[in-house]
């Protein structure tokens, strides 16, 4: 195994923690149209675990299917979860993929893949800090991130089990398609406030509504 | 705007993902201790301009972010084609001057003419070092 210091980066005394989003108070930004009916639902995924595997794809795709029980990605931009569907890795660059586990696995998940990586070259970065994940769904989701981001997201284009790292609202973003009727954008913290303000602009037509 | 292919991401994009980082293919003197400082003054500041066919750097910025090349041509814009790092172009100023000899077509000299030169005459003058 590799001599790298790793910690776990959850207290483990009970903090109060605060998600990128929190500051912009969404909830309380269109609770006069929030309805049953509304054509966007949006709901942030909070303070999952998020890791950058960087390496050769023959030595992570064995440690990944060893720990994680899903293979790695090997087409570009693809995606793919486990069965739960709470676990998912995304291909981001030939030798890059993203893992997004839940809160609380990551540090453990970490060591796991070190161990079974032992002396090979390879990086992994715990980026859960720096990172959120938005959920869109609704009959209007689609049309939002069309008004809103350059990548071409019909359906014929964007199928579900693709994930793209392009620009969103002038943004880097990551957007990725978990399923028929969901899309999740991964939005840097410090851009986290901005790209929700931006959907409640973009979605006030369609109506939105904000889950917790 | 370019719609440029990026060969890691083997789809094209909007070229808002992307940067252009100046001429490709550009060697760092084996032994810069060795080295006059014509050479290394060649390597560090001097770069073609050439007028058709040009091998450039690009960066995909904004998604996989790897660097990769780009055979443009600087008058028509047109993109020929691109090829990831560590690769060499299939098509360079000298294949497509061949192609035209072959054609038996009369090539004009471009000469400092700049507008209404026909792109046959463009992709004769010279090119980017390979």
């Amino acid at each position: 195994m590799s001599k790298v210091a790793v910690f776990d980066t959850r207290p483990e005394q009970a903090v109060r923690a605060e998600s990128p989003l929190a500051i912009t108070r969404l909830a309380d930004r269109v609770a006069s149209n929030a309805s049953a009916e509304a054509g966007v639902t949006l709901r942030e995924k909070a303070f999952l675990g998020h890791l950058i595997l960087r390496g050769g794809a023959i030595a992570l795709d064995e440690a990944v299917r060893e720990v994680l029980g899903i293979s790695l990605p090997a087409k570009p931009s693809a995606l793919a979860h486990d069965e739960s569907g709470e676990r998912s890795i995304q291909w981001l660059s030939p030798d890059e993929w993203l893992v997004i586990v839940p809160g609380g696995e990551e540090f453990e998940l970490e060591n796991r893949l070190r161990e079974q990586m032992g002396d090979a070259h390879f990086a992994i970065v715990n980026v859960g800090g720096g990172q959120t994940v938005i959920e869109l769904s609704g009959p209007y989701a689609r049309e939002v991130l069309m008004k809103s981001a350059i990548y071409d997201v019909h359906p014929s284009h964007f199928p579900v089990g693709k994930g793209v790292t392009t620009v969103f609202a002038k943004a880097t973003a990551i957007i990725r398609r978990p399923s028929e009727d969901r899309w999740e954008l991964v939005v840097r913290r410090s851009f986290a406030d901005y790209c929700g303000r931006w959907i409640i602009d973009a979605s006030e037509e369609y109506g939105l509504n904000v889950l917790d | 705007m370019f719609n440029i292919y990026c060969p890691y991401c083997e789809e094209h994009r909007e070229e808002e993902e992307f940067h252009p980082k100046g001429q490709a293919h550009i060697q760092r003197p084996t032994d810069p201790d060795a080295c006059s400082d014509k050479a290394w003054g060649d390597y560090l500041f001097f770069r073609d301009n050439p007028r058709g066919i040009h091998h450039e750097l690009w960066v995909h910025a904004v998604g996989c972010r790897k660097f990769f090349n780009i055979t443009r041509h600087t008058v028509s814009y047109a993109i020929l084609e691109t090829y990831k790092m560590g690769e060499q172009p299939t098509i360079t100023a000298e294949s497509l001057a061949s192609e035209e000899k072959q054609g038996d077509v009369q090539v004009a000299d471009g000469g400092l003419q700049t507008v209404g030169a026909s792109d046959n005459s463009v992709s004769e003058s010279k090119g980017a070092k390979v």
